[in-house]
């Protein structure tokens, strides 16, 4: 009897909270597969944010740290300056990172610290019930947005890995998706590579996984898949953004 | 010979597993889980190619994937 | 021990910051305690450390977080507003229980303030600036001496306790030179224990560590349990200092830089033939409440002398409980006390005069505000604002 696919060894039994259909768990799971296959498990510091995510500490057999809303890269900073050996991400969602962390993100970016960001981007604010995000698109409804995001009052949605590719110190900057099998696979490797870059040294990686949120989009699974690759990606093109890892 | 275990304990009813089966092996259960949900099973284990699509999508790391 | 040498205050905080162990500072320039995070940039990478200078106080909190995180000895310093930026940050330390040391060189406040020394932040440090019920230990050095000496005692607290500790010091404590030692040998943190709650590489399948602040269903019970360790702290941390304090008439109160103008007027009362004394805490929270009060049930009044408008003096009225008069010698926003003026409010406190007393409700008497809206300026519908 040969095992093809399980659950990996760096993550606990711990069942998840998410939402039926929500990307999180695909992410985490992927993270989990990269910490098995790159032997790095007791060695991953996590920091988990203020969103859906805040409980994600409890789905990783490594040590993790709650961080207040925003401030990840901030405190993945303080965590990796203090324990270098260690693999230290910061797992971000999108008001969390391109809201209220602003600051954090970017400069985090530019002093090219050697972590792994990972930045769930599904247009909404999950945990606090499905507020508009920096990343809402033009026109998406949102509770704080009712007649849907005017640009006129709200600005445009924001592209991360496209801002933080004009810093020098950003190493690699990849947008993925996990709406079909094909791109799982496609962000598999990009989150892989993202923790590779930090054994190897190179300095500030990034993921940007466009993530669906079937609850807050009030959209069933298949529809919140439908709205990732139709809406979604028109705005947030996948692709590698920059790639300075150690070739 | 591939086949699929599914933990119903995790399942939450996706589907997401389903609609990704290349080969149309996956359904949803008649019973109800002690979670409330009706979880996805197989229906067809005699297609199952072992392909772990279903595994891939699936957001609950529900599914193991077991060639006998 | 080392020997006498003369050291600005900011300089000897952080040279006895890196003594005490420190090994990781984060902090983001502010006036007028520019010379702790310029000397750390200088000498931390030196002893091993790390030193980053952030991108604001509220991304410097939460590195220093993170760093606490792992167990290392972890620093930020700031000033008044900056201090502000940062109560996020420590009440998210205060609530996932690590150790780490804050130090605010206050200046003058609220909002932008000046760069003048001042004790403004008295509530803000003590109270906790933050959200939630959580408190911070808050040393009170009135000397370079001891700004040089209390991070060790800070760390020491802070690790003994798992909770932040703050040293609360001003602007001219910050930017005076004075003839000062180290009382303790250099710590070598690569020699102190790993603590059991710390996250790090995980060796030899240690069990996962996880430092968290949101405890779900537990709340009530972590905070609660919490105050034990807060408890124990007011009944067997209190610091304080006494200068003829348990044969005066007048006890003066005094924190920091201000117990250094209320020892001259000690002095000069002496030769005028006063009897006055000096109760100084050393630790603001916990405040030394208990021996006050013995030392105000003594004196015919207690003369709280702050250079802030009735913060320290809330404090002291609660240790007193009524059984002593207690008045107020205030110098808010950058003001400073000296001998002279002190003793002037001693002297009301001893004749029923007001001269250097301040009472807030009588400070306003007579005092009216126009806060009207003017019609004559126009309508607020005139111009339509907004987009």
């Amino acid at each position: 009897m040969t095992i093809l696919a399980k659950k990996p060894q760096s993550m606990t039994d711990k069942p998840m909270h998410y939402c039926p259909g929500c990307g999180h768990g695909i992410v985490h799971r992927l993270m989990g597969e990269a910490f098995d296959e790159l032997n790095i498990a007791d060695r991953v510091i996590g920091v988990a944010p203020v969103g859906c995510a805040v409980f994600a500490d409890d789905y990783f057999t490594c040590d993790t740290v709650q961080g207040a809303h925003g401030r990840g890269p901030a405190i993945a900073t303080g965590i990796k300056r203090s324990k270098p050996e260690a693999v230290v991400f910061s797992y971000q969602g999108d008001g969390d990172l391109a809201s209220i962390g602003m600051a954090e993100i970017v400069h985090a970016a530019v002093r090219s610290e050697n972590i792994t960001v990972i930045f769930i981007n599904n247009a909404i604010y999950g945990m606090t019930g499905g507020q508009m995000a920096p990343t809402t698109l033009v026109g998406q409804v949102a509770t704080t947005a009712p007649k849907g995001r005017d640009p006129e009052l709200q600005g445009w949605p924001i592209n991360m890995c496209e801002m933080l590719a004009q810093i020098t110190g950003a190493k690699y900057l990849e947008r993925v998706a996990v709406d079909t099998p094909q791109n799982v696979m496609k962000a598999k490797k990009a989150i892989k590579k993202a923790f590779e870059n930090q054994v190897k040294g190179v300095g500030f990686s990034m993921v940007e996984v466009l993530s669906q949120c079937p609850t807050n989009w009030h959209a069933s699974v298949p529809q919140s898949l439908e709205f990732v690759r139709t809406k979604m990606m028109p705005q947030y093109p996948l692709g590698v953004f920059k790639d300075e890892g150690a070739n | 010979m591939p086949r699929i275990e599914v933990d119903a304990n995790r399942c939450k009813a996706c589907y997401l597993c389903v609609s990704a089966c290349p080969k149309k092996c996956l359904g949803k259960s008649k019973t109800i889980s002690k979670k409330g949900y009706f979880p996805a099973e197989m229906e067809h284990p005699e297609n199952c190619i072992g392909c772990t699509m279903c595994y891939m999508m699936c957001p609950d790391i529900a599914i193991t994937v077991i060639k006998e | 021990m080392t020997e006498k040498t003369l050291r600005k205050g900011n300089e000897a905080l952080a040279e006895g910051a890196i003594r005490a162990g420190a090994r990781f500072f984060a902090g983001y320039p502010i006036t007028p305690q520019n010379e702790v995070p310029e000397y750390m940039s200088a000498y931390m990478a030196d002893n091993g450390g790390a030193f980053v200078q952030a991108e604001s106080e509220v991304a410097a909190i939460n590195m220093v977080y993170g760093a606490a995180a792992t167990g290392t000895r972890s620093m930020t310093s700031s000033s008044s507003p900056g201090i502000s930026l940062k109560q996020e940050g420590i009440t998210y330390l205060a609530s996932a229980d690590l150790p780490c040391l804050i130090v605010n060189v206050m200046r003058g406040g609220p909002g932008l303030g000046s760069i003048a020394g001042a004790q403004g932040d008295y509530f803000q440090a003590t109270r906790g600036g933050g959200n939630g019920d959580y408190r911070v230990i808050v040393l009170a050095p009135n000397s370079v001496e001891e700004l040089g000496n209390f991070p060790k005692l800070g760390f020491e607290l802070a690790e003994k306790y798992r909770m932040p500790c703050m040293i609360l010091a001003d602007g001219i404590l910050g930017q005076m030179m004075e003839s000062m030692s180290f009382n303790f040998d250099p710590v070598d943190p690569n020699k102190l224990g790993k603590f059991g709650w710390a996250v790090d590489i995980r060796k030899n399948g240690r069990a996962k560590s996880k430092v968290f602040s949101y405890k779900g269903d537990d709340l009530i019970a972590d905070v609660v349990e919490r105050a034990k360790r807060y408890g124990l702290i007011e009944k067997t941390e209190a610091r304080w200092e006494e200068r003829d304090a348990e044969d005066c008439d007048v006890l003066l109160a005094a924190y920091g830089l201000s117990s250094r103008a209320c020892l001259e007027a000690v002095n000069k009362a002496k030769e005028e033939g006063l009897k006055v004394g000096l109760f100084r805490p050393i630790t603001l929270w916990p405040f030394p409440s208990k021996r006050l009060a013995e030392l105000a049930s003594k004196a015919k009044a207690v003369l709280c002398v702050e250079q802030s408008l009735g913060q320290l003096v809330q404090d002291v009225k609660l240790a007193v409980n009524g059984k002593t008069p207690v008045y107020l010698n205030a110098y808010p926003a950058g003001g400073q006390p000296d001998g002279n003026t002190i003793l002037t409010a001693v002297r009301s406190c001893l004749n029923g005069g007001k001269e250097g007393l301040f009472d807030l409700q009588e400070h306003a008497a007579g005092f009216s505000y126009d806060c009207k809206r003017d019609e004559s300026l126009g309508m607020q519908g005139d111009l339509k604002g907004g987009k």
